[in-house]
């Protein structure tokens, strides 16, 4: 073997212009392929990082996912029932306090139970239609969207006062209102109630910055009519992979409906397969360029030692030991090429890395680009880079296998 | 003296459209120590049946035992096994692998067999070429060496591995008179002083008349 690799040696350092193009080809595609893939890699993560950050990674509300069977059809297996109007549900989630003193006992992060209700919030002459929801300041603060996106005030300033309000910027210059201004809350009850402006923030989410409104968890209660109610508990894991299977657990349990993050962006996730899948195929398509660079030198090369073959063949090289020593010429070129785009392609995700601009939008924010910095996204191009060589290289190597050494030396005389 | 090579009706057939008859009904027995020429004149086949003895080629016809050996159920890799072990070949042209020295083309075929270890090997090519009078010409690569100097490297390369046999097509063909009558000087010796069988194809008349044998083809027959 040691045999094989010193005649390959020879052969390529003997063509070292074409070599070299052949290698920068494979480097140029592995180099730019990593860098995609980081790049790509790096606005997923982001990506998810912030759908993970914004919205509670398990969402228990108060609704089931098929209707509920009503008392008659447990008893009365085969009997069909029709024009029975169900009873009316107290919805809500019912006995909050097992529920999460439950939760509590096992859940690996933090929850918060919230009553939400849809309302009006009016100022002046204005109103503007909202989700009223209210929370127990201390425990919503480790599940919260809103700490620490403060325009004015803070998510404290809501326990500071018993009749304090936070609502996005959006909805506050809607309605005109601002910082310190008594609002008022009316809810689909019909039950009026004035808060005051503690807070204003400002997520980026829209619908929120528009459209939510946090009280005190009694204050939302007061205003439903429905006093210890509860319709949401929001769980933030340490881990939010756990997400579906805590879910499920809370579910099966509980009995109400339990939407892990991942269920709930479920064709957005979808979406970015796709876009994996998309990138992989241009990847794929990269390296088979640079294959054909690869093809082309290694043909070249058996056409150019069809002499040298027919003498090893003439000596008492196998055919299998031809094979060999041109697949491996096209996997060291392989191998070189990846070598060089792997500094190629770390050069340039780390110049993109040092790239800084503004959000044109926001106009305050410095943001770097979203750069994934992953070992696997070498390997795999590496991988391509070595697969499509190899098959470069096996195809004229198998060529020159099969020559009949008798042609040629009856050529040269 | 026991046979090196048997044949009987060995006959290769090209299957063109037109079939082309290269070798026709060969047979003949070649022995240990036996100095061996092929004439006839060009096209009458005797390079392809110095092909068909080295295993290089497969006959259409007949049978070549090797050694003792039937040839016809041998594989690739086994036909190549008894070319690098028990054969050596030398051309009319060199056939040297350009990118190596005089001794590593020595040494390729020893490497190839791996009996011996590295330093072994080294030591021998570098004997062997020696006493074929490259001693000087050890790490010179083929393009700096003269034709006749290329032919007796080669000489030395069919000699790696001890084979047995030694066969040659016209390897003065392509010489001047001094180095065609050192090289043939050489493959006498190989034959007197080391016990080798050689077969060698020739049209030098004078030559041939200095064998022990002479085998003299006409259209691809013996005659
Ligand atoms: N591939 C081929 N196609 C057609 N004819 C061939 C082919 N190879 C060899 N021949 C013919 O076969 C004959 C024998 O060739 P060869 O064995 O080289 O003869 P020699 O070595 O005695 O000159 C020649 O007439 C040659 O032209
Ligand atoms: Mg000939």
């Amino acid at each position: 073997m040691a045999l094989i690799v010193d005649i390959a040696v020879t052969h390529i350092a003997g063509r070292g212009r074409q070599t070299l193009v052949a290698i920068v080809g494979v480097a140029v595609g592995v180099g730019f392929s990593i860098a995609m893939a980081a790049l790509m890699q790096g606005g997923q993560d982001d990506f998810v990082r912030q759908l993970v950050d914004t919205m509670p990674h398990v969402d228990i509300t108060d609704e089931q996912r098929t209707a509920r069977r009503q008392p008659a059809e447990d008893y009365f297996e085969t009997v069909a029932i029709s024009g029975l109007r169900p009873r009316d549900d107290r919805r809500g989630i019912i006995n909050p306090t097992a529920a999460t003193s439950w939760l509590e006992s096992w859940v690996p992060g933090r929850f918060a139970a919230s009553l939400k209700t849809q309302g009006v919030i009016r100022y002046s002459s204005r109103e503007i239609g909202a989700a009223i929801i209210g929370v127990e300041p201390e425990r919503e603060s480790g599940v919260s969207p809103i700490v620490g996106k403060f325009v004015e005030g803070s998510f404290s300033a809501l326990a500071a006062g018993g009749n304090n309000v936070l609502i996005g910027n959006t909805m506050a210059s809607r309605l005109g209102a601002g910082f310190g201004d008594t609002i008022t809350a009316v809810s689909s009850e019909g039950l009026t109630r004035n808060f005051k402006i503690a807070g204003l923030f400002h997520t980026g989410t829209t619908a929120r910055d528009e459209g939510e409104a946090y009280v005190l968890l009694k204050n939302a209660q007061i205003l439903s009519a429905r006093p210890n109610a509860i319709n949401e508990i929001r769980i933030k894991l340490d881990d939010p992979n756990r997400a579906p299977a805590v879910a499920r657990r809370a579910e099966a349990e509980l009995g109400y409906k339990a939407v892990a993050w991942q269920e709930a962006n479920e064709s957005i996730l979808e979406a970015l397969v796709v876009r994996n899948v998309i990138m992989y195929t241009v990847v794929g398509a990269i390296m088979l360029v640079a294959g054909f660079g690869i093809y082309n030198i290694i043909s070249t090369i058996t056409h150019e030692k069809a002499r040298d073959i027919a003498i090893m063949k003439s000596l008492g090289f196998p055919e299998s030991d031809m094979r060999r020593l041109f697949l491996l010429e096209g996997l060291v070129i392989g191998a070189a090429g990846s070598a060089l785009g792997w500094l190629l392609g770390f050069s340039m995700i780390y110049a993109l890395s040092l790239i800084r601009f503004e959000i044109a939008a926001t106009g305050q924010e410095m943001t770097r680009l979203p750069i994934a910095w992953s070992l696997t996204h070498y390997i795999i191009a590496s991988a391509f880079a070595l697969g499509s060589a190899a098959v470069a290289g096996y195809l004229p190597a198998r060529r020159a296998a099969r020559l009949n050494p008798v042609d040629i030396v009856r050529g040269a005389t | 003296m026991s046979a090196l090579i048997e044949t009987e009706r060995l006959t290769r057939i090209l299957p063109e459209t037109v079939p082309v008859t290269l070798v026709k009904d060969v047979t003949l027995t070649i022995n240990d120590n036996e100095f061996v020429a092929v004439t006839g004149p060009s096209g009458s086949g005797k390079s392809s049946l110095l092909y068909l003895l080295g295993l290089l080629d497969r006959p259409t016809g007949g049978t070549l035992r090797i050694g003792g050996r039937d040839s016809e159920p041998m594989n690739e890799r086994e036909r190549a096994q008894t070319r690098l072990s028990t054969l050596g070949f030398v051309f009319q042209f060199h056939f040297l692998l350009p990118e190596f020295t005089a001794r590593e083309n020595v040494e390729i075929p020893m490497r190839k067999l791996g009996r011996l270890a590295r330093p072994v090997m080294r030591e021998r090519a570098g004997e062997l070429l020696s006493s074929l009078g490259l001693g000087e010409h050890l790490d010179k690569r083929p393009d700096q060496l003269s034709g006749g100097q290329r032919q007796r490297v080669a000489v030395a390369r069919s000699l790696a591995n001890d084979p047995p046999l030694i066969l040659a097509d016209e390897p003065t063909g392509s010489l001047d008179s001094k180095s065609s009558e050192q090289v043939f000087t050489i493959l006498q010796n190989l034959v007197r002083e080391r016990g080798k069988t050689v077969v060698a194809v020739t049209h030098d008349l004078d030559m041939a008349a200095r064998m022990d044998r002479r085998i003299h083809m006409v259209d691809g027959k013996i005659s």
